[in-house]
């Protein structure tokens, strides 16, 4: 019987199917890392691309490998860009903190309604995903500034007889940050909370304890790993956010993703944003492998 | 033990009319719409007993021993235990503790601090939360299984675990809904007798919810028979079995076999049955009251009927069928045997002796009764 041609070469279905997610990591993030993490140790020029390259030719045919730490040096020393690290954990770990406050109630109130309800609440938490995320932050400058629907109808209630400033600030660009991650909290914690075993919730009362009491004796303890793997999914992306802070954050917002994109688009200087880029990889991966291995716990337990 | 054996002599404050209630249920209802799951309930229970609510699933025992926890409220109706009224009492207000049927043990917290969970609401102080859970912890036979996480137990050391939080903190009437119902035969058979041993050392009330009437007779003081939301009838396991009110608890309660018929003599001292379905006469040596005409049953439990190859003196009680099936269960045998009438009637006798049965399939028998065995009801 003749074989098929991709088994005489040694290739299996089987095969296909496991290499197949690892060629895909190769190609879209092993290789990208590597060329930012070579332009990272390269040294600026003014050409196309603007870096000098890594290996230099000399006349005997025999290569030179010019490794540049300064740009990683400049981060440590110049104080912008430990600030705007420190700050953008900072806008990070508020937004998840708010996230997890507006996100609990409302993924405990999916999880504790009628099953026909629940579809259609966990739905309506989605549905904003339809629309691209850019159209949505527009969205919330025609809300927030100061000619804008908020202003407009507080102003006409009377209750502030003139604009507030709410666009280009912290606040709005919290508000943006909390809007476009919400999601990200409610579906982790919804997922660990419809599993939680109510009746838990009777014995604990039966025992004694009144139902707020309850609450922080068994299902927030048990709610645990769901708390944890939303905070990750908001802190994570929102610590490298860049659009939400550059529309609604306005000029003062320092943070790390702005930083990047200046460097990368306004002074040309690829190396140092591509320092910017692997210190922010490296500061996130133990939070990633942390989320990892509460995802583990997780399914381990279910 | 400091418990010397003896005769267990069981009280039976039922019978005494002035004897207080320790819980007192007054026509309780708890409906879901339309739909009446316990309904207009009565009960007295006294103290030191274990009650036992027995029925089919659907039947309300459940929603009324989760009205007793306080985990429904009633439709209407009114719950007094001990004296005072706790209809509307909040569970964390209740002195009621409740036995889960998945028995809810907290994943995240160990063996010791299950137990003591509720101790710590009362604000008992440390050590002799430490000590009482360590005391009951011993009772249980859990005394090194403290440190363990219930996941790291097996589903005996579970319940006993359940059983334990339930009753560290002395209630005055512990619900146990189920609590034999995920053990396995033999671990249940012997647990039933632990548990009677642990109720009668510690004098705690119980309530027992469930399904399975053979684990309501061991334990049960008394049981309350309960169908479509309705107690059907309450009273010692002997009188649930021997003299069951109704055809449905003489059929619930045990195999039975039941006659339709008619009085043909109805003397204070006796009533004769003619019943076409059995295709004789049923001789009862007590007499009942039943208006003359109405169709009566006669119940006579399997084991109570004779069987011969041989015809037994008498008319009355007699009757001449075929064997249909023969099923061996090592200590009994049950007979199916069907009447000229085309009644088929379930017989069982004891295997006394290891020679093989003379009674073969479609072998022509005699089966004969006791006048004393069979109960008239008339619902």
């Amino acid at each position: 019987m003749r074989q098929p041609a991709l088994a005489r070469l040694g290739i299996t279905g089987r095969g296909l199917v496991v290499i197949l997610p690892y060629v895909w990591l190769l190609l879209f993030f092993v290789v990208p890392f590597l060329i930012v993490l070579k332009i990272s140790f390269s040294d600026i020029d003014l050409a196309i691309p603007p870096y000098k390259p890594l290996v230099t030719w000399d006349a005997q045919n025999s290569p030179t490998i010019t490794l540049n730490f300064n740009n990683y040096g400049f981060l440590f020393t110049d104080p912008l860009y430990i600030k705007a690290f420190l700050n953008s954990m900072k806008v990070a770990f508020i937004s998840s903190l708010l996230c997890l406050a507006i996100g609990y109630p409302m993924a405990y109130g999916i999880a504790r309604s009628r099953p026909a309800v629940r579809n259609l609440l966990l739905m309506l938490v989605v549905l904003p995903f339809w629309t691209s995320l850019l159209l949505r932050v527009y969205a919330w400058i025609g809300l927030l500034k100061a000619n804008g629907v908020i202003n407009n109808v507080l102003l006409s209630l009377g209750l502030i007889h003139e604009p507030l400033t709410m666009l280009y600030t912290p606040f709005a660009m919290y508000v943006g940050i909390v809007y476009s991650y919400l999601p990200f909290m409610i579906l982790p914690l919804y997922s660990n909370l419809e599993k939680m075993d109510w009746q838990l919730i009777e014995a604990a009362q039966d025992l004694g304890c009144r139902p707020w009491k309850a609450f922080v004796a068994i299902t927030l303890p048990l709610s645990r790993n769901g708390i944890l793997a939303g905070s990750m999914l908001v802190f994570i992306p929102a610590v490298g956010e860049f659009v939400i802070p550059a529309l609604l954050g306005g000029p003062n917002a320092l943070m790390i993703g702005r930083i990047l994109w200046d460097e990368f688009f306004s002074n040309r200087a690829w190396p140092v944003a591509s320092a910017v880029a692997i210190v922010l990889l490296v500061l996130l991966v133990p939070f990633m492998m942390w989320y990892q291995s509460i995802q583990a716990r997780e399914s381990a337990a279910s | 033990m400091s418990k010397t054996p003896g005769p267990v002599v069981k009280a039976s404050p039922w019978t005494d009319p002035g004897a207080q209630p320790y819980v007192r249920i007054e026509k309780l209802t708890k409906a879901f719409g339309d739909f009446k799951a316990v309904d207009e309930v009565s009960l007295n229970i006294y103290k030191g007993e274990i009650f036992c609510l027995l029925g089919a699933s659907g039947c309300g025992k459940t929603t009324l021993l989760r009205m007793l926890g306080g985990f429904e409220t009633p439709t209407s109706g009114r719950i007094f235990i001990d004296g005072e009224d706790m209809t509307g009492v909040p569970p964390y207000e209740r002195p009621v503790n409740m036995m889960f049927q998945s028995y809810a043990l907290f994943p995240h917290m160990t063996v010791e601090q299950n137990v003591a969970f509720g101790l710590k609401q009362d604000g008992i102080p440390k050590a002799e939360i430490r000590e009482r859970v360590a005391t009951m912890l011993d009772l249980v036979k859990l005394g090194e299984f403290g440190g363990r996480k219930p996941h790291q137990l097996s589903g005996g050391q579970r319940q006993r675990v359940a059983l334990a939080r339930s009753l560290v903190k002395r209630p005055k009437l512990l619900l146990l809904d189920e609590p034999l119902g995920a053990l396995d035969k033999k671990l249940r058979e012997h647990t039933q007798f632990e548990l009677i041993g642990l109720q009668d050392r510690l004098g705690v009330t119980f309530v027992v919810v469930t399904h399975d009437q053979e684990e309501a007779m061991t334990l049960a003081s008394r049981i309350g028979v309960m169908n479509h939301g309705e107690i059907v009838q309450s009273g010692t396991p002997t009188e649930i079995y021997e003299f069951p009110g109704s055809r449905f608890v003489a059929d619930f309660i045990g195999s039975v076999n039941i006659f339709e018929g008619k009085l043909i003599e109805d003397e204070p001292g006796y009533v004769r049955i003619g019943s076409p379905e059995l295709g004789g006469t049923i001789h009862v040596s007590h007499g009942i009251s039943a208006a003359p005409d109405i169709t009566v049953w006669a119940a006579v439990r399997p084991e109570k009927i004779l069987m011969s190859t041989q015809p037994p003196g008498g008319t009355d009680n007699i009757v001449r069928g075929e064997v249909q099936d023969i099923a061996y269960l090592g200590d009994l045998s049950i007979y199916l045997v069907r009447l000229p009438t085309g009644k088929v009637v379930r017989v069982t006798q004891p295997n006394t002796s290891r020679h093989a049965d003379p009674v073969t399939w479609e072998q022509q028998v005699y089966l004969s009764w006791d006048p004393s065995s069979p109960v008239v009801v008339t619902r």
